[in-house]
């Protein structure tokens, strides 16, 4: 305890600390008693992950740092962190028909999506371009291995293996990138960085480049997407969820944290990059996704575009646009959730169908799944009432204020066209003849769904106590 | 003066109703009466209510009445809702029309009844919200939120090419009103709030006025529809089953009329003001093009459609030129086309429901075998060539006599389209009615039915009434459109003395 001395408290990151400690735990226990245990440890994780969330929300509220300012726990930490782990809570909930066939007993599933998610609360809380580094790479490992899970599977294998190349290489990028910061600043910490740049300089842009292109490797945003439709499809479903979800909010919170507290002395130049990054991921998210015909993909494509939209928010740079990021990521989390279950539940004959025509006439097959799915996808197009159009709402609203009207123009005009894909899918549902009958849905992807699809429908409902969560968490970063 | 929340009620009723339809599960005939029935009492009960609305109504005060406020979302966008004149008989044009497209569906839809019903009612919740938001953000949702049912009406119970038409008016109007929601959101940074009362104080500068007001344009123009984007309502129309039809005609297309009225020329009067001549010319070109398109249809649908644009010409001519006249004379008008093309199609639907093809060449001679409908068809077809004694020629004589004030030769042209509904509409009447009963498919149509009846003749009094005697719904709005008259000349009045004085 003598440790505890000024700036290294451990109380910050016991959350941490628990999560790293039970993960060890479970993986010995996974270790010594085998594979039968592949029910009980995934079981335990997903306890874990709820005590791990409790204790995050029990934390002190106010700003804490530790570590001599490597680890900051705010409110916008706490949020993201907690939206996170409900991530992958809900994944792993998702992830047990997975894991219950005889063929893929594997223990490790649950245990490497809870070193992942170790390294997502590392990230979102990373203080300095180290821990930010540490973070990124616990998270990025575990992912790559989860990716490949399914080892019996060529398409599995190779998306893992896609991802490990191509992430290595973003990773790369994001070292450079920080050397050059490093080099340009003599800090790693984000508030030393801050400090030292008051002024453009070429070489501190170029690392702010690399830094940025790393980053937008993990959020997939044009142009660094190009692993994402592979993997989302080579992936099994409940892992393509996962990777759909919390993964998306750790790197959308390091992306904020970065722009906002280490570089708010050059707007203008990070600024321009992510407005041509929101742009490029908006249109190609919308134009790539029509010409799609199995879900996976287009739930790639459609992701690409949605990291587009919570762009826009931080794009201006303002307060508003950091709580536009927060709702947009929130609301983004939960229609992902809800998607995904959906495409976990279409089964005929105990084969998963994955195919936009699978769906056809599911309307009158299985209405109500049929619903929440219309329903979800309306969301996703930004149709009021429902989740979705409240994202939308706060990001442009933000870019409004900045002035930064002709991104704001071509955002709703490419909404527009997503709206087509989107809308596409709901016109298999409802107006095809049916394709048949669908599996009797599993009880866990069912409560998932209807949370996940309560939350969408009525969100309009309790939407005023998430934005001022959201408001204080976003001002927190200021 | 009220101590419930009486606006709140109409406007979500029929969405408690749509829940008590969804509880009653089954797909058997007894299940699909049931939610007929159960949907027909909530229309009937929203009506009854929205009554309630209209007696305790003042129409000599011009501010908004039955005003509700709570917490919504954070700083400045909240829950609000109240009517005042020219909200409230759209309200009630709602509330009224629906039981009437409840029973007109009775016999004609027999697949996913259920399902069907629950989107009309939940139509309705969105159609009366989208009238009695006094909040913009409020507004959008219950505006945009119309479309998800819509979709799904002309989508799934439509006819032949019903996928191609939900596509083109679902997109075409939300393509209209993203650019309308950029600019609630510039109008929420100048004035800090979306509340609508509050805006309509606001100034608003001169450069915003102008944008907001080709964004607000772009949504309402789509919505309305004026020429040229109106080429989604015919499709629409056509495929949609007649009841979709008729809330499409009688309501959704108020929604564009209302927004003028409600945003555009209190809010944005200099840019209203400038932009008076291209609404003029637009409207014109409405008027008469869509009215020669109107005479060359072979659909019945399609060439009422085309006649709607041509109406709706007439408000937004009415409309823009902000005189007492012309706004009080749109105002009617909507309200008079939203009963006579609401009964229009239902006119058509009924020959379909029997003959099950809407090609005007497939009919003549009906007065034969229908005396009854040919009375009916009749009294509509002469309330929408404004046939003077029907309500339709009190709309169009008042927006001609505000526009000819301000614009002769708007009034001059759209007068033309006075002469042009006169010819397709007899040319419609005269093919479909009279003529020879040589069609061996004809000679079995029976008249009218009793549910038919209950459906037309209520609206044959109105057209009538109205035609004869329209101050019930002149009085209602006219503190509302004075008020938006005035307001609307003082600030053109003050921004021209400016300018002369520099």
């Amino acid at each position: 305890m003598s440790f505890s001395t000024a700036g290294y408290q451990l109380a910050p990151v016991l959350p941490e600390l628990v999560l790293a400690v039970g993960a060890m735990v479970l993986l010995m226990l996974g270790a010594y008693r085998g594979q039968e245990t592949t029910r009980a440890v995934t079981s335990l994780a997903v306890l874990l992950l709820i005590v791990v969330g409790v204790l995050e929300y029990l934390q002190p509220a106010g700003k804490t740092v530790t570590f001599g300012g490597s680890f900051i726990v705010d409110d916008f930490a706490r949020f993201m962190k907690i939206l996170a782990l409900i991530g992958s809570a809900v994944t792993l909930i998702l992830s047990t028909e997975f894991l219950s066939d005889p063929s893929r007993r594997i223990f490790e599933y649950a245990i490497l999506v809870l070193l992942s998610t170790l390294g997502m609360m590392v990230l979102i809380s990373a203080g300095d371009l180290i821990s930010l580094y540490l973070g990124l790479e616990l998270m990025s490992l575990a992912l790559y291995v989860v990716a490949a899970s399914n080892r019996d599977n060529a398409k599995s294998t190779e998306a893992g293996l896609k991802y490990f190349v191509l992430g290595a290489l973003s990773s790369g990028m994001l070292l450079y990138g920080s050397s050059l910061v490093y080099g340009f600043t003599g800090t790693v910490s984000f508030a030393g960085i801050a400090a030292a740049v008051t002024a453009s300089n070429i070489g501190l842009v170029f690392g702010l480049v690399f830094l940025l292109a790393g980053l937008c490797f993990k959020v997939s945003a044009v142009p660094f997407h190009m692993w994402t439709p592979d993997v989302y499809e080579g992936a099994p479903t409940p892992v393509t969820a996962f990777f759909a979800s919390a993964p998306k909010v750790a790197a959308l919170a390091v992306f904020t944290r970065v722009t906002l507290t280490a570089f708010p002395g050059i707007v203008s130049q990070w600024q321009q990059i992510l407005v041509f990054v929101a742009i490029a991921s908006m249109a190609l998210g919308s134009f790539a996704a029509i010409g799609q015909s199995n879900i996976k993909r287009l739930m790639a494509y459609s992701s690409i575009g949605h990291m587009g939209f919570a762009l826009v928010g931080l794009a201006s740079g303002t307060v508003e646009g950091a709580q536009g990021v927060l709702m947009y990521i929130v609301i983004y989390v939960a229609m992902t959730l809800g998607s995904f279950s959906i495409i976990l539940a279409m089964k005929r004959n105990g084969q998963a169908v994955e195919q936009i025509s699978d769906f056809a006439g599911l309307s009158r097959t299985n209405p109500l799944l049929a619903f929440m799915f219309a329903m979800l996808l309306f969301s996703l197009a930004g149709i009021p009432p429902l989740a979705g159009f409240f994202a939308k709402w706060y990001v442009f609203v933000a870019a409004i204020k900045a002035n930064l009207f002709t991104l704001a123009v071509i955002g709703v005009l490419s909404s527009v066209v997503g709206a087509y894909y989107y809308l596409a899918i709901v016109k298999t549902m409802y107006f095809d003849e049916p394709a048949g009958q669908v599996d009797p849905v599993r009880v866990e992807v069912k409560t998932v769904l209807a949370v996940a699809g309560l939350f969408n429908i009525l969100f309009a409902l309790f939407a005023g106590p998430v934005v001022s969560v959201a408001s204080a968490a976003a001002k927190s970063l200021f | 003066m009220t101590t419930w929340p009486i606006l709140s009620v109409t406007t979500f009723l029929p969405v408690v109703g749509a829940l008590i339809v969804y509880l009653s599960r089954g797909d058997d005939e007894a299940a699909k009466r049931n939610s007929r029935w159960i949907a027909l009492w909530t229309t009937l009960i929203t009506f009854a209510v929205s009554v309630i609305l209209v007696m305790r109504f003042d129409p000599n005060s011009a501010d908004f009445q039955f005003v509700e406020k709570a917490n919504w979302l954070a700083t400045g966008i909240t829950y609000h809702m109240g009517v005042d004149g020219i909200s409230l008989p759209l309200v009630i044009l709602t509330t009224a029309v629906m039981p009437f497209c409840i029973i007109a569906s009775w016999k004609a839809i027999t697949s996913r009844v259920r399902e069907y019903m629950m989107a009309f009612l939940i139509l309705e919740t969105l159609m009366i919200g989208t009238f009695s938001a006094l909040d913009l953000v409020l507004f959008y949702l219950f505006f945009e939120g119309g479309l998800i049912p819509m979709f799904l009406i002309i989508g799934v119970w439509g006819g032949p090419r019903r996928v191609y038409a939900s596509f083109k008016f679902f997109l075409y109007t939300l393509l209209g009103s993203v650019l309308m929601l950029l600019a609630i959101m510039a109008l929420y940074w100048n004035g800090g709030t979306t509340d609508i009362p509050t805006l309509m104080h606001t100034a608003v500068p001169r450069n915003l006025q102008t944008w907001a007001w080709l964004a607000f344009f772009a949504s309402f123009a789509v919505k309305m529809p004026m020429w040229p984007v109106h080429t989604w309502l015919p499709d629409a129309h056509v495929e949609a089953p007649t009841a979709g039809s008729v809330v499409l005609a009688a309501i959704l297309l108020k929604m564009g009329g209302y927004g003028f009225l409600r945003f555009s020329l209190p809010m944005f009067p200099l840019a209203s003001h400038d932009f008076a001549p291209l609404i003029f010319t637009l409207s014109a070109i409405a008027i008469i093009y869509t009215s020669l398109v109107a005479l060359m249809q072979e659909d019945m649908k399609k060439l009422i459609a085309y006649s709607s644009v041509a109406h709706m010409g007439f408000v937004t001519m009415g409309i823009f030129a902000g005189t007492m006249q012309g706004v009080a004379g749109g105002m009617f008008q909507m309200i008079s086309h939203g009963i006579v093309s609401g009964a229009l199609f239902l006119c058509v639907g009924i020959v379909y429901d029997r003959l099950h093809t809407r090609e005007i060449a497939a009919y003549g001679g009906l007065v034969n075998r229908m005396p009854l409908y040919a009375m009916t068809f009749m009294v509509f077809t002469m309330a929408n060539v404004g046939l003077p004694g029907t309500s339709g020629f009190v709309g169009e004589f008042m927006t001609l006599l505000g526009t000819f004030k301000v614009s002769i030769p708007t009034a001059f042209f759209a007068t033309f389209g006075v002469i042009l509904s006169a010819a397709y509409a007899l040319w419609l009447y005269r093919k479909v009615v009279f003529g020879a009963l040589v069609k061996p498919s004809l000679m079995s149509m029976k008249d009218l039915t009793l549910r038919e009846c209950v459906t037309l003749f209520p609206m044959i009094a109105l057209t009538i009434l109205f035609g004869v005697y329209p101050k019930p719904v002149l009085d209602m709005s006219a503190a509302s459109v004075q008020q938006l008259v005035n307001n609307y000349n003082t600030a053109v009045t003050a921004v021209k003395a400016a300018a002369l004085l520099q």
